[in-house]
Formats: C-alpha cells, sequence, structure tokens
C-alpha cells in the first residue's frame, strides 16, 4: 500500500537547513495497523505529512496505493487525499459553525455530492459510530470523545484507502482514548491501512506494527510477534 | 460553484461578524451613494442648462445690422447697413455650411389685432418657412406657412395659444379671419408651447409683410441654421465665413461688430458642453477614488478573514479542497459584500436623486419654473449598470488578494497545535 525508499526532506530556516529525513525506507502493507513513534525531532510528523501528501519531500520515492506520489501540483494534491486518505487529528479539527453531520459530509461535498445525499450517507456513518442523536449539534456541544468520533466519521465517509491518525487521543482521557482506538481496531478490522502516530506507548502498544523513528531513519520495527515484548519492556521503562 | 453549500458557508462567516461585515459594506455603499448623488447633480445642471438652449435648435444663427463703426475702403464710419431680399437669396445659395434660412421683417409700429369685439397687441414674426424646425415652434393645430404662402404673398397667419385664448376664447380659431391693423389675416395654425412665451406671437409670410406694410424688400434680421460641427472653432469659423460673405455685399469691415451683429448658438452649446463634459470626468474621478477607498477597506477586512480562517481552510485543503474551491468561498463572499453593499448605496442615491427630481417638478408644475438651472437630476440606467458593473469587478478586485493568500494556506502549519 506505501512503499518509501531512501526519502529525504529538509527544512530550510534561513540560511540553516535542517535536515529532518535523511534516507527513510518504510513499507506498509494493505490492511496492516501501524503506529509510528519516536520523541519530538525524530521526523514522525514530517514524515506522516508526506504520507498525507501535506508536504512534498526533497529525494527519493512515494508510492500510495501503486501510484508515485511526487511533485503534485495543490489540486491534484487535493483530489488523492480526498479519495485516498481520511485524516484524523489530535485537536479533532471540526469546523466550529457546521453541526456534526455537516462536518462528517464535508469531503463528500468536494466530491461533488449532491447535498441531500451526502447528509444521508454522513447520517449513516454517525449511527455507526453511535452519534446519530447528536448529529444537528455543533462540536462546541459535543464531549472529546464524541468529537473525536465525529472526526472519524468524517476521515471514513470518502472510503479512503488508508486512515492517517495524527496523535487521536492526545486530547483524550485513558477511557475515550481507549475507546477511539477500539473503533479504529475495528475499522483496521474491516479491511482498512491505519496508521497512526503517538507517542504513548500504551496506545501504540494496541496496534499490530509499531515503527520507532529517530534521527529520521528508522530505529526498530516490532512486529506483532514481539508485541508482548514491547509491552513488557514499556513496563520497565 | 453556485450551490446552497457555497451560500451557507459565506452566510455563516457574515453572521459571525456582522459589524465588521456592516461597516466594510458601508464604506462601499458610501462610495457609491456619493458617486450616484455627484452625477445626479452634475446630470441636473447640464439637463437645466440644455433646457436653456433647447428653445431653440442649438445650431442657430441669428444676424441684425447697425452702423458702421470701422471705415472701409474710403468710406466713413456711422453708414448704416440694411439687409435686403437679395440677401436672402446669398444666403440661400451661397451659404454652403448653411442648412436653412428664414429672414424677418420687422412690422412698423404696433400692430393691434382685431377679432369680431376682441382686440389686443401682440408680437408678429415675418418668416419663412423654414423658421419651423429652427426655432422650437410647436404648430398643434392646422399647418405652419408654406412655400406657396410666400409666393402667392398670401394673407395667412399662424397664432400664438395666448391669442386664440385673447380673441377667440372658445372657437376655433382656425379659417377664421382676424384684422391686422384693418388687414384682414385668415388664421391657418395654432402653436402651443408650454415653457415658452411665444404664446402671444403670431407668424405670417415675410413676403405678405414686406407687401402690406411698405417693405419692399427690406430684412431686418436672418436667422440661420448652420452646418453641425463638433468644435467651438468651426463653428465660429462658419460664423466668419458668413459675415465676410455679407460684408462684401455691403461694403463693411467683416470684424465691423456694429455693422452687422451675429450669435452663433452652436459656438456657445459646444462650450458650454464641454464644460460639462469636465464637470463629469471630475465627477467619476472623485466618485471612483471613494469607491477605491471603499474596496480597499473590503480587501483589508478579507485578509484578516482569511487569516481567521486559516486553520478552518486548513481543514478544508486536508479535506481535498482544492485550491479552486478555496478561491471561490473568498472571491464570492467579497463579491457578495460589495454587490449587496454597493446596490444598497445605489438604490438609496438614486432614491434621494428621484425624490429631488419630483420636489423639483412639483415646483415646476406650479409655476416657478423659470430659470431653473437644474432640471432631472437623475442618473441614466446605463450609468447605474455601469456602475453595478464596476462593483462587481470591483469586488472581484478586492477578494483576489486575499483568496491568493487563502489559497497559498499550507494544511501543516494552518493545523499544527498552537
Amino acid at each position: 500500500m506505501i512503499q518509501i525508499e531512501n526519502l529525504h526532506k529538509s527544512y530550510v530556516m534561513g540560511h540553516n537547513s535542517l535536515h529532518v529525513l535523511k534516507g527513510l525506507e518504510l513499507g506498509i502493507e494493505a490492511g496492516e495497523f501501524v503506529s509510528i513513534m519516536g520523541s519530538s525531532g525524530s521526523g514522525k510528523s514530517t514524515l506522516l505529512n508526506i504520507l498525507g501528501i501535506l508536504d512534498d519531500y526533497d529525494q527519493g520515492t512515494y508510492y500510495l496505493g501503486g501510484k508515485l506520489i511526487q511533485g503534485l501540483n495543490e489540486t491534484k494534491a487535493a483530489l488523492t487525499r480526498n479519495e485516498m486518505i481520511g485524516f484524523i487529528f489530535q485537536s479533532f479539527n471540526l469546523i466550529s459553525f457546521k453541526n456534526a453531520m455537516e462536518n462528517v459530509a464535508l469531503p463528500l461535498y468536494y466530491q461533488k455530492i449532491s447535498r441531500k445525499k451526502r447528509n444521508q450517507i454522513a447520517l449513516e456513518y454517525l449511527d455507526r459510530l453511535g452519534l446519530k442523536e447528536w448529529a444537528h449539534h455543533l462540536p462546541s456541544e459535543l464531549s472529546g470523545g464524541q468529537k473525536q468520533r465525529v472526526a472519524i466519521a468524517r476521515a471514513l465517509i470518502s472510503q479512503p484507502r488508508i486512515i492517517l491518525a495524527d496523535e487521536p487521543t492526545g486530547a483524550l482521557d485513558s477511557t475515550t482514548s481507549f475507546e477511539v482506538m477500539d473503533i479504529l481496531k475495528e475499522i483496521n478490522d474491516q479491511g482498512k491501512t491505519v496508521i497512526i502516530v503517538t507517542h504513548e506507548h500504551d496506545i501504540a502498544a494496541m496496534t499490530k506494527k509499531i515503527i520507532r523513528l529517530k534521527d529520521g531513519v528508522i530505529e526498530e520495527v516490532i512486529k506483532n510477534g514481539d508485541l508482548q515484548l514491547f509491552k513488557d519492556r514499556v513496563r520497565t521503562e | 460553484m453556485f450551490d446552497v453549500d457555497v451560500w451557507q458557508e459565506i452566510f455563516s462567516t457574515i453572521k459571525k461578524n456582522k459589524l465588521r461585515t456592516f461597516l466594510t459594506g458601508f464604506s462601499v455603499a458610501w462610495g457609491i451613494f456619493m458617486l450616484m448623488i455627484l452625477l445626479g447633480s452634475g446630470n441636473g445642471l447640464q439637463n437645466g442648462v440644455t433646457e436653456q438652449f433647447s428653445s431653440n435648435s442649438v445650431n442657430i444663427m441669428w444676424m441684425w445690422t447697425g452702423d458702421t463703426s470701422i471705415p472701409f475702403e474710403g468710406m466713413k464710419e456711422g453708414r448704416t447697413i440694411k439687409f435686403n431680399n437679395g440677401d436672402y437669396n446669398f444666403l440661400k445659395e451661397k451659404g454652403e455650411n448653411l442648412e436653412n434660412v428664414s429672414s424677418r421683417f420687422y412690422l412698423p409700429g404696433t400692430i393691434v389685432y382685431t377679432y369680431k369685439n376682441e382686440y389686443g397687441s401682440f408680437e408678429t414674426s415675418s418668416c419663412h418657412p423654414a423658421l419651423l424646425g429652427m426655432e422650437k415652434v410647436n404648430v398643434v393645430s392646422g399647418r405652419f406657412i408654406n412655400d406657396l404662402d410666400m409666393a402667392d404673398f398670401r394673407k395667412v397667419i399662424v397664432i400664438g395659444d395666448n391669442i386664440r385664448k385673447a380673441l377667440f376664447k372658445e372657437e376655433d380659431p382656425i379659417g377664421k379671419y382676424v384684422k391686422l391693423n384693418n388687414v384682414p389675416f385668415k388664421v391657418i395654425g395654432l402653436t402651443f408651447d408650454k415653457d415658452r412665451h411665444s404664446e402671444r406671437t403670431a407668424y405670417i409670410p415675410v413676403s405678405t409683410a414686406q407687401r402690406i406694410f411698405n417693405g419692399a424688400d427690406r430684412v431686418h434680421t436672418f436667422a440661420v441654421t448652420t452646418k453641425m460641427v463638433s468644435t467651438a472653432e468651426e463653428a465660429e469659423a462658419i460664423t466668419d465665413k458668413v459675415r465676410e460673405g455679407l460684408a462684401a455685399r455691403h461694403k463693411f469691415d467683416p470684424k465691423d461688430k456694429k455693422a452687422m451683429g451675429s450669435f452663433n448658438m452652436l459656438a456657445q452649446y459646444i462650450r458650454t458642453m464641454k464644460i460639462f463634459q469636465a464637470i463629469k470626468i471630475f465627477v467619476w474621478i472623485i466618485g471612483i477614488g471613494t469607491l477605491i477607498a471603499g474596496i480597499v477597506g473590503v480587501s483589508n477586512i478579507m485578509l484578516i478573514l482569511v487569516k481567521e480562517r486559516t486553520r478552518e481552510i486548513g481543514i478544508r485543503k486536508a479535506l481535498g479542497a482544492t485550491p479552486a474551491s478555496v478561491i471561490s468561498l473568498v472571491l464570492l463572499e467579497s463579491v457578495l459584500i460589495t454587490t449587496v453593499a454597493g446596490y444598497a448605496g445605489l438604490l438609496f442615491g438614486v432614491g434621494i436623486m428621484e425624490g429631488i427630481n419630483y420636489g423639483l417638478e412639483q415646483a415646476l408644475a406650479t409655476g416657478g419654473g423659470e430659470g431653473v438651472f437644474f432640471r432631472n437630476p437623475t442618473v441614466d440606467f446605463t450609468t447605474a449598470i455601469t456602475s453595478m458593473i464596476i462593483l462587481v469587478v470591483s469586488g472581484a478586485l478586492a477578494g483576489y488578494l486575499p483568496a491568493r493568500k487563502a489559497a497559498n494556506v499550507k494544511p501543516i502549519e494552518a493545523l499544527r497545535d498552537e
């Protein structure tokens, strides 16, 4: 699903150049449930931006679903994002003056689906996440967990191939965090590739594969079988 | 682009910033309001002055004679110059820049009009048939003097409505005979013009006038219409040419204004209209200046708005909004504010000018309209449409920069947590 080879990315700040990703190699298969970990400055946010086609890279190749993602113009990038990727953010990023249903329906608006139809689909998705009776509430009237569930519904509605979640539980308490992770797991069980960026070990431990980044390269990849080992290590840390 | 959602998006942002939107719109509305007031006033002034001209053809020219004041070819000053029928023929045949010619013979003394037991004294204008189109003579009943009347020295007369009222009361005057100093003239036509004094004027053929009132071939004044030209200089050149021709016939210096007086309306008219053109340009410059100030205001507000909505735009872009859709969002809002506000200003300005016009018309209808140099101070449809187009275009211009800025929002930066 995702094939990254020799990925380089640096940010120019004035006269200084900050080399963030240094020849990163990464492969993620369809249907995987992956978490990307790393301390701040390790390049995980940069990697996520590149994966989400929110940012361009300097060198290397990035294939998403067999398609080379390189030097796309803004319009093409926007269309590819809309079609292939569902985003979930730490701070939910719901539009404050739109109600839950309209927020969920927004990606379909950019696919030029009629208002009536997309609101109907949005209601279905909200129903699936147990939020049907909250459909006409504004984000300010929802709890954190509800907001994140609305955001998940919005990420799912365009039926993307992968879900990119940036610290999806960062703003939630542990009970709701686990609820959200259960939902992501369920989504993964239905066959979607889910990639989350997190710095919380217990959250990462709920995924099926952990990629640890350090200084712009992959430090280690912990696969299914080793997860128990990882959990033990985390406990002792 | 024009579906419900776009408008819903725009209205929701406008609703969030009511006061700011209002103030922004107000500056645009004020600009267009001032433009309409200025344009309307300019038009009013122009219409008022044009009205003063319009009692006659704008290309009319009058000539009269007097005593020479400059010695010429050995002859002393103080000679009396007199026009005659030969001059009429000369102007008619040799006046290449002249369209119509009419001569006038002044009837001697006071002419008393009598019909049955009614009598009165009125102005009698002797003329050629051509006068009809030169001075605005409005024949409402019967006909004007024609060439046969001229050739046969017919005793026919066209009377103004005041003369009819004074002499004929409720009778139909056409075909009746009115006596001018005991000479009966057949009434052939009736003129009417609500704005003019000429109601007390009667017209008779100049040939008849000369014969009956012992004028021989004497002519006192000429009224001619000149070829239409576009500059005052060209109009003056025509005057000079005519003066030269007549001066040669009567042997006086063409520059001698006392020997022969002339007044070319066209030159005057063109000069006046030039002034109004300048006023109009001036008004547009001021109006557009005011408008630009308003539009800069809109642009400014939109820039702030885009900055405030950076995060929202970032979300939209992450969810698949193309740059085009972001631009249309900002641009349409800008166009909407300027168009609605501008239209309100337009309506208000036009409304006020129409109100003034109504008041003016009322004042004119109840008399006292004479000498008013202000008529119909309204803005025509084309100007209003032009202003609307300027508005929409300027709204788009005002929105363009902020829209570009919005389209360039980087989702990563917009979504980064503060």
